[in-house]
C-alpha cells in the first residue's frame, strides 16, 4: 500500500440528513400555526377565538360565522396548503431531474399549456354549445387549464423521448419552443378578447385562491396528494441523478422509470394546482433553494420539507394578499413575486460563478 | 468471470466496435489499452450496460441484459471518466449515494472506510465541489469501492469497472489507485480498467487487451501482448518496449542525438 496520509476514522459529527429530517417536525409545527392564523384573518369580523368559544360552550354558530369559516376560509386554507405543497415539491423534483437548481415546474410545459387552456376557455368559451357550457358550469377555465397543461406535457415528453430514453436537455429546449408557441397563440386570443375577458385573463395569470370551494378542492386535492406522495418517494433516485444519469443507473436506479414517474407527478400536481389557482410563481424555485441552504441538498429530506414549507409560505402569502388592502384583495401571484423575486436575486448573487452547468 | 461476445456498437453511421470478444477473470486486473478512438471506453460502456449493443455480456454466468438495475448494482460498480455533481453535497454524502438500501446500517462505517482507503477521510465534511479534480476522482473511487465493498459476496466475485482511473492524478495517487485495484483483485474481485498509461498497465495488469479500430488486436499477459510489433501496430507509430535491468545496474534511456541537442 502506498503511504498517503489518512485522516481520522471518526464518523463526521455533523450529519446533515438527520438534521434535515428533524426539520420535518419544526416545519410541520409552523405550518399548523400559520394555518390556524389564516383561519382568523379575513375581511369579515369573524374570529376563530369567538367561534371556538361558542363551540366549547355549546352555543350555536351564527349563519354568518358558519359560512365564513366553513365555506370560505376553510376550503381556501386547504387549497392554499395543497397548491403551495404541490408547487414547491414539484420544483424540487424538477431541479433534481434536470440537475439544475434553476429549473421549475414550468419546464415540463404545464405553465404554458395551462395558460393557453385558460385563455382559450376565457375568450372562446362563450362560443361553446350552451349544453356543454352548462355541464362545465363555472369550472370551464380550470378544466381547460388542466387539459392544456397535460396536453403540453405529453407533447413535450413525446418530442424528447427516443428509443425509450427521455433526454432532459431536449425537453428543456423543446419546452422553450412550445412556450413561445403557446405565448403567440395566447397573444392572438388577447387581441380578440373584449375588455372583461382581458381583465379575467390578467387576474388568472396573477393567480388567486379566492375561487376556492369544496367542489374545486374535491377535484384537485386527490390528484395533488397522490402526486405529492409519489414525489416524496423519489429522494434516493434524485440523489443518484445528481451524479449524472449513467452513474445513477450504475448505482441501481431504474433511471427511465424515475424520469417517467417524476414528469407524471409534476405534471399532475402542477397541472391541478395551476388549474385551481392560476399562475403562482417563485414558490417552486425559492422554497427548495432556501431548504438546500438551510439543511443540504439530500432529496430524502428535501422533498417533504419543500412540501411543508411551500404550503406554509403560500398560506402566509394568501393571508397578506387578503388583508393588505381589505376588503379588496391582491392577486396572490403578486405577493409571491414581490417576496420571491428579491430572495431569488439574493440567491443568484450568492451563487454567482458557482451555478451548475448541464 | 466476465465474458463479452461478439460486441458490436454503432454510433450514428459509424461502427465503433465490430464483433469484438473480451473476457476477464475474477482475481485479476484486466486492462484495456489502445489509441484514442479505438473503442476502449465504448467497450467498457457496452459491458456496463450504458450503451445499446449487439452481442452478449455475461457477469458470473448471468446475462447482464436480464438483470434489473439494482441486481447489477450489487454485482458491479463503475467509475466513470469524469463526474459532475449537480448540488452541493459533501464528500461523505457523495460516497453514501453509492450504497445500497440493504446496507443502511453499515452506511457510516463502509463510507468512511472507503474514504480512508483513498486517503480522504479527513475531507468527509468538505463540500465535494470545492475539491480539486484529482481529489474528486478519488472520492468517486471511494463511492465505487463502497458500492462493492466486499470483493466476494456469498462466494461470487464482484466487479470494478474503471474508466481511466488515474487520468487526473499525480504519480503518488496513480500508484495508490492501481494498488487499490490490485488489492481488490487479490481479494477475489474482478477489475476491468481502461488505461492510457502503458507503464502502469505493465506494472499492475495481469491481463491486457489491445484494441485498435474497434477490434481486438491481442489479449494476454503484459509480457505476451506488450511487444514492439503489437504496440507499434496498435498505436500507429514506432514503439520500442524496454526492460528494467536487474537491480543495482545503472540504466540509460538513450535519446537520438539531434533531439537531445535541440
Amino acid at each position: 500500500m502506498v503511504a498517503v496520509s489518512d485522516g481520522t476514522m471518526e464518523r463526521p459529527r455533523r450529519d446533515r440528513l438527520s438534521r434535515a429530517r428533524a426539520l420535518h417536525g419544526g416545519l410541520a409545527l409552523v405550518l399548523v400555526l400559520v394555518s390556524v392564523a389564516s383561519l382568523t384573518v379575513g375581511a369579515t369580523g369573524v374570529s376563530l377565538g369567538g367561534v371556538l368559544g361558542k363551540l366549547a360552550s355549546g352555543e350555536a354558530l351564527s349563519r354568518m360565522e358558519r359560512v365564513v369559516l366553513l365555506d370560505i376560509r376553510l376550503p381556501r386554507l386547504a387549497m392554499g396548503l395543497c397548491v403551495g405543497a404541490a408547487l414547491a415539491i414539484s420544483g424540487a423534483v424538477m431541479q433534481g431531474l434536470f440537475r439544475n437548481p434553476l429549473a421549475d415546474p414550468g419546464i415540463v410545459g404545464v405553465g404554458a399549456g395551462a395558460g393557453l387552456g385558460a385563455i382559450l376557455a376565457i375568450v372562446l368559451g362563450s362560443f361553446l354549445p350552451a349544453g356543454l357550457l352548462a355541464m362545465a358550469g363555472g369550472h370551464l377555465v380550470p378544466l381547460a387549464a388542466f387539459l392544456g397543461g397535460w396536453g403540453t406535457t405529453l407533447l413535450l415528453y413525446r418530442v424528447s423521448t427516443r428509443h425509450g430514453r427521455t433526454s432532459v436537455a431536449t425537453m428543456l429546449l423543446a419546452g422553450i419552443a412550445l412556450a413561445a408557441l403557446a405565448g403567440a397563440v395566447s397573444g392572438i386570443l388577447v387581441y380578440l378578447a373584449d375588455d372583461q375577458q382581458l381583465r379575467d385573463l390578467t387576474f388568472w395569470g396573477l393567480g388567486s385562491l379566492a375561487g376556492a370551494s369544496w367542489t374545486k378542492l374535491s377535484a384537485a386535492a386527490p390528484i395533488i396528494l397522490i402526486a405529492i406522495g409519489g414525489a416524496a418517494l423519489m429522494g434516493r433516485g434524485l440523489n443518484a441523478l445528481a451524479l449524472g444519469e449513467a452513474t445513477a443507473a450504475h448505482i441501481g436506479i431504474p433511471v427511465q422509470r424515475l424520469k417517467n414517474a417524476a414528469i407524471l407527478a409534476v405534471a399532475a400536481a402542477t397541472g391541478a394546482a395551476v388549474a385551481v389557482s392560476g399562475g403562482i410563481g417563485f414558490v417552486g424555485i425559492v422554497v427548495p433553494h432556501l431548504l438546500r441552504l438551510a439543511s443540504g441538498p439530500d432529496h430524502r429530506a428535501l422533498l417533504l420539507n419543500s412540501a411543508l414549507l411551500g404550503a406554509t409560505l403560500l398560506v402566509g402569502a394568501d393571508m397578506i394578499a387578503r388583508s393588505l388592502i381589505a376588503p379588496a384583495e391582491l392577486p396572490i401571484g403578486i405577493v409571491t413575486a414581490v417576496l420571491g423575486a428579491p430572495v431569488f436575486l439574493w440567491i443568484l448573487l450568492r451563487q454567482r460563478g458557482a451555478l451548475v452547468d448541464f | 468471470m466476465l465474458k463479452a461476445e461478439n460486441i458490436t456498437v454503432s454510433l450514428g453511421a459509424r461502427r465503433v466496435l465490430d464483433g469484438l470478444d473480451f473476457t476477464a477473470e475474477a482475481g485479476q486486473v484486466t486492462a484495456i489499452v489502445g489509441p484514442n478512438g479505438s473503442g476502449k471506453t465504448t467497450l467498457s460502456r457496452a459491458m456496463t450496460g450504458d450503451l445499446a449493443h449487439g452481442g452478449t455480456v455475461s457477469l458470473n454466468g448471468q446475462d447482464i441484459a436480464r438483470l434489473k438495475p439494482w441486481q447489477l448494482a450489487a454485482l458491479r460498480a463503475v467509475l466513470p471518466q469524469a463526474s459532475a455533481l449537480a448540488f452541493p453535497f459533501t464528500v461523505i454524502e457523495v460516497v453514501n449515494i453509492g450504497l445500497h438500501r440493504g446496507l443502511a446500517g453499515a452506511q457510516g462505517r463502509v463510507a468512511m472506510e472507503a474514504l480512508a482507503r483513498v486517503g480522504l477521510a479527513h475531507y468527509a465534511d468538505r463540500p465535494y465541489q470545492e475539491l480539486s479534480g484529482g481529489e474528486q476522482q478519488r472520492v468517486q473511487l471511494a463511492r465505487v469501492l463502497a458500492q462493492v465493498w466486499e470483493p466476494l459476496l456469498d462466494g461470487a466475485p464482484r466487479w470494478l469497472f474503471l474508466d481511466e482511473p488515474v487520468s487526473s492524478l499525480d504519480i503518488a495517487h496513480q500508484l495508490q489507485v492501481m494498488e487499490i485495484a490490485r488489492d481488490f483483485a487479490a481479494a477475489g474481485g474482478g477489475v476491468v480498467a481502461v488505461m492510457h498509461d502503458l507503464n502502469l498497465t505493465a506494472m499492475y495488469a495481469d491481463r491486457v487487451a489491445v484494441l485498435a479500430e474497434g477490434r481486438s488486436l491481442a489479449a494476454g499477459s503484459p509480457e505476451q501482448v506488450m511487444t514492439d510489433a503489437t504496440l507499434s501496430r496498435a498505436y500507429g507509430c514506432a514503439l520500442r518496449v524496454g526492460r528494467v535491468p536487474p537491480p543495482g545496474v545503472p540504466f540509460l534511456l538513450p535519446h537520438p542525438a539531434a533531439a537531445a541537442v535541440e
